[in-house]
């Protein structure tokens, strides 16, 4: 009975214990970005490693989710005659969920994984301990330029996911299926409102999701236990608390901002 | 990789991801149309707007020339009294049009049918439109169909 309580106790104190500690360095990373603007070269160098080398599986997603979204859509809507509305369809959906939570799903596998390991190996083979040693604070040097990186591809990444996506809807709506050409793209810009959807879908959500899963990703590489098996185990966390994140978070931003 | 490339490679990445959401902003969502507040409004009293939103479009001719700009409800009249903004170049409408609340095919969304009188004066900023006519609302379309109905029988 004891043991058991004190097990759970021993969870919880461990739970709030690196909520802590993940707060603290947030506040620790912040403040090391802030110095970073004259260095910006560290970040487009991060930016090279986690926003461009995943725009291949941000485009090769996004066009076959958009034609996925345009062929059930249309399988739908032609029941009722309203196959013109696909357009609508496929961009509200791509706009307010779809792109923004699919970016940062593929975001958090692709490039959050490679950030935890990253960050996770250096700690392991003692490249932080070895920069403090130099008087190079780690947090600036590793942590910080990554964070940043990441902040700024999210958006992007998200945006052109989900402009793809509408391309990928229109090439199965309209070149394969037959819908008219005018009535998609009228029908899309007639329904689809650029504060609601352009902005507070895809730029503030992703915003938010960039935000969260950079963070998780490079917490849970600078907290990870030194060793190889530490290593996979942070990387392992850091995908599954990033995607569960995303979409818990995503429910909240949807319910704050199109819930009227 | 060296550097130049890396910055190449980041350029593009960026370059792409602003050209996106240029085209969600421009192609996608309806900023090229709406062009900011700036037409002149007016004013008009419906019994029932039924299922009338702000924004919804106001069109003469079915050519859309404004949109709906605030709906509230008027309670010394008892009625709802909708503001409509028309765009600028439209300043040729006659001061005694009417306006009737109309629905875009059958399940379709509400909008704003304007029918031009005959006045030689044109509505200004802050008019009001005096002849209007209430959306339909189908139960009491029904009912009176059936009341009709009923009062035929017993005749």
């Amino acid at each position: 009975m004891t043991g058991s309580l004190a097990a759970l106790g021993r969870w919880a104190i461990g739970v709030f214990g690196r909520l802590g500690r993940g707060h603290l360095f947030l506040l620790q990373v912040l403040g090391a970005s802030a110095t970073l603007l004259p260095r910006f070269g560290l970040v487009v160098a991060q930016i090279w490693s986690v926003g461009v080398l995943s725009l291949l599986i941000i485009i090769v997603a996004g066009t076959f989710v958009g034609m996925v979204l345009g062929l059930q859509g249309y399988n739908t809507l032609v029941d009722f005659g309203a196959e013109e509305s696909l357009g609508v369809a496929v961009a509200k959906s791509l706009t307010r969920e779809l792109g923004p939570v699919i970016a940062a799903l593929l975001f958090a596998g692709r490039a959050g994984s490679a950030l935890t390991a990253e960050i996770g190996l250096m700690k392991a083979t003692e490249q932080l301990e070895g920069m403090e040693m130099m008087a190079v604070d780690p947090l600036r040097r590793v942590v910080a330029p990554r964070f940043l990186a990441g902040l700024i591809a999210m958006p992007l990444l998200a945006a052109i996911f989900t402009a793809i996506g509408v391309l990928g809807g229109y090439f199965v709506g309209v070149g394969l299926l037959g819908v008219d050409d005018g009535a998609f793209w009228s029908q899309m810009q007639a329904k689809v409102e650029l504060m609601d959807d352009v902005v507070n879908g895809v730029v503030v959500k992703s915003l938010v999701f960039g935000w969260v899963v950079t963070w998780i990703a490079v917490f849970e590489g600078y907290d990870c236990v030194p060793t190889s098996e530490g290593v996979g185990k942070a990387t392992t966390r850091t995908v599954v608390h990033s995607s569960l994140a995303v979409l818990g978070l995503d429910f909240v931003l949807t319910a704050l901002m199109f819930n009227q | 990789m060296n550097t130049r490339t890396v910055e190449i490679g980041v350029g593009v990445f960026v370059a792409l991801g602003f050209a996106a959401l240029l085209m969600l902003a421009m192609r996608v969502s309806n900023l090229a149309e709406s062009g900011g507040g700036h037409g002149y409004s007016v004013v008009a009293h419906f019994d029932n707007v039924g299922g009338l939103k702000v924004r919804s479009p106001v069109t003469i001719a079915g050519v859309r020339v404004g949109r709906v700009s605030d709906i509230r409800y008027d309670s010394e009249h008892y009625v709802a009294a909708v503001t409509m903004s028309i765009e600028p170049q439209f300043d040729r409408i006659p001061a005694d049009s009417s306006a009737s609340v109309l629905t875009a095919g059958l399940l379709g969304e509400q909008y704003i049918g304007l029918e031009p009188g005959g006045d030689e004066t044109s509505l200004k900023d802050g008019d009001e439109i005096k002849f209007t006519q209430s959306a339909l609302v189908l139960e009491q379309v029904v009912g009176q169909f059936l009341f009709s109905k009923a009062s035929e029988g017993s005749k």
